[in-house]
């Protein structure tokens, strides 16, 4: 435990100095204050709780942004070391390669709560500043909270896997990004061409509902969407995915970090720095 | 028993055997010198003995425990040859860090960059360091904890002469207080005083493992003396004494260990024409080449 905090503590310093700390804040908060100022403008004159309006646009920016924070922070933990050579010396004490990992993600993890929290808390505050108190539900933002720290969770899982299994940084940053790419805009369209080319066959009913909630993106947008809204989807499957089991979803989000973490522990016991 | 113990060791990486069949062990308090070109296996066997990579046959005792063992690596320093750390940390939070994962505290941090001389510089970030002062931090997570075993590869690089010299003298406070070190190092002559032991590796094989006289004595290497004498005696004295004549006034001599003491009687023997007499064993550079290349041929 003394060593996996030891771990931590190094890699919030060095987080910190990196800049990643605030630029993941920045980028978060920058993009939550524009969505929250810019969605209340219509609210009054449809009757929609402010806060309800800004989760919902702030979960449709949070699908793109959270995984893309999350692999940024990742990308280099391991393959980063063993380019410097710094993973050699690391692993010369008594550390286990289950304790660097854990402790580069709490590290991360922390980095991660710290960019989502300050972005939700300025969408609160400024809700409340817009509306005031009364008629606030704050559930959604609770649940926008967790489930945006379980997404990133999972991509930092995923960054970790990545650094493991390559050899260079360069070409860990650039299957990141093509992952990132994948997870939060292909996968949705390559599934919107194929229910297109099904037209409501046993595809659609059947392999659909468990292909959408796969992916822990799309997972996590579905949580997070009032019923109403999701026939407006940005990625338009939003209909055809009403029948998804929300316990699939939560699941989903779940399993995703545990899974993509031991993947990633598997890859990193192999590498020989 | 033996702090570290290689038994019969080979490593192989496909095709290419890079350590064949190595026997090496060092006692608690013993310093051995590992010797060898780039590429001889040196710092394979040493990756090999931190359980960094696997051996391929043989076996390797850390202490009577594996290497890469929990109990191994609580007792093993290692300084790395181009050893790196992360640019953004300062030495004094880098080894803290290292501190807490070998169970020493705080103060021996402090202590400990204060004996390797950082400690005007310990808050300021590793980036802004000198590559001496890198090797400084190097060093002293080398030796936090005091490790039962040392092992250091390429110690001295980077390191100006009097750094070195300190240097040498952190490792024999270290072998006094019982911890078996095993160096490796390319500048020999700085080795050869402050070794216990030399083993010398050439491609993948250990081609000698003994201290110093008595890697002299199997090497059989001719011992150089130089005899100054007046000008006027120079010819004499070389035809008397079978010498190579050198610039006027002195002559150059060679002969085996056991006909040193012959010599020198006769040497003694002239009397006051001889004006000083210079003796030179065979270096550690010329042991050194003889059993890494000739020894093979």
């Amino acid at each position: 435990m003394t060593s996996i905090l030891s771990v931590t503590r190094l890699e919030l310093l060095i987080a910190r100095r990196n800049m990643w700390v605030a630029t993941s804040v920045i980028l978060m908060a920058l993009f939550t204050t524009v969505l929250t100022l810019a969605g209340g403008a219509p609210s009054g004159s449809l009757g929609v709780e402010p806060l309800t309006l800004a989760v919902t646009s702030i979960t449709t920016l949070s699908v793109y942004l959270v995984p893309l924070i999350g692999l940024l922070l990742s990308f280099d933990a391991i393959v980063g070391e063993t380019e410097r050579g710094t993973l050699a010396l690391s692993l010369t004490y008594p550390l286990s390669r289950g304790e660097i990992l854990l402790g580069k993600f709490v590290a991360h993890f922390l980095v991660l709560a710290v960019a989502i929290g300050v972005g939700l808390g300025i969408t609160v505050a400024l809700s409340i500043w817009q509306a005031g108190t009364t008629d606030m539900t704050y559930a959604p933002v609770l649940k926008l909270f967790i489930t945006a720290m379980a997404l990133g969770a999972a991509f930092l899982g995923i960054g970790y896997l990545v650094s493991a299994m390559v050899r260079q940084t360069g070409v860990a940053s650039g299957i990141v990004i093509i992952v990132w790419l994948v997870c939060v805009v292909l996968y949705d369209l390559g599934l919107l061409g194929a229910l297109v080319a099904d037209n409501g066959g046993t595809f659609t009913k059947v392999v659909f509902p468990w292909l959408l909630v796969a992916n822990p993106a799309d997972a996590f947008r579905l949580i997070n969407m009032p019923t109403e809204n999701l026939a407006v989807l940005s990625s338009g499957i939003g209909a055809a995915a009403a029948g998804s089991d929300p316990l699939h979803q939560v699941f989903s989000l779940l399993l995703w970090p545990v899974f993509a973490l031991f993947l990633a522990w598997l890859a990193f016991r192999k590498v020989e720095p | 028993m033996s702090t570290l113990v290689i038994e019969n060791v080979c490593k192989t990486y496909g095709e290419v055997k890079s350590v064949r069949g190595v026997n090496l062990s060092v006692e608690p308090g013993e310093r051995v010198a590992l010797l060898g070109h780039n590429g001889a296996g040196k710092t394979t066997l040493m990756r090999m003995i931190l359980g960094l990579t696997p051996v391929s046959s043989g076996k390797i005792t850390v202490l009577g425990s594996t290497p890469g063992s929990r109990h191994a690596r609580t007792s093993i320093g290692f300084l790395p040859e181009n050893v790196a750390f992360h640019g953004a940390l300062t030495a004094r939070e880098l080894l803290r860090h290292f501190a807490r994962l070998k169970g020493s505290s705080n103060k021996a941090v402090d202590d400990l960059l204060e004996r390797v001389g950082l400690s005007h510089a310990m808050n300021r970030k590793i980036r802004t360091y000198s590559k001496g002062m890198r090797q400084r931090v190097g060093l002293a997570q080398a030796l936090l904890g005091t490790p039962k075993l040392a092992l250091l590869d390429e110690p001295t690089s980077g390191l100006d002469p009097i750094s070195r010299h300190e240097f040498y003298d952190l490792v024999d406070d270290l072998a006094k207080g019982g911890t078996a070190v095993l160096l490796s190092s390319h500048a020999l002559t700085e080795l050869e005083s402050r070794t216990d032991r030399v083993a010398i590796m050439s491609a993948g094989r250990l081609v000698a493992d003994a201290p110093l006289p008595e890697l002299r004595t199997i090497a059989h290497l001719p011992i150089r003396l130089h005899v100054k004498t007046a000008a006027q005696d120079a010819d004499t004295i070389a035809a008397s004494l079978g010498g190579t004549r050198m610039n006027g006034q002195s002559i150059n001599l060679t002969c085996q260990q056991d006909e040193k003491m012959a010599l020198l009687a006769k040497i003694m023997a002239l009397g006051a024409t001889v004006e000083d007499v210079e003796m030179r064993p065979a270096s550690l550079e010329e042991l050194y080449r003889y059993y890494s290349t000739e020894h093979l041929q």
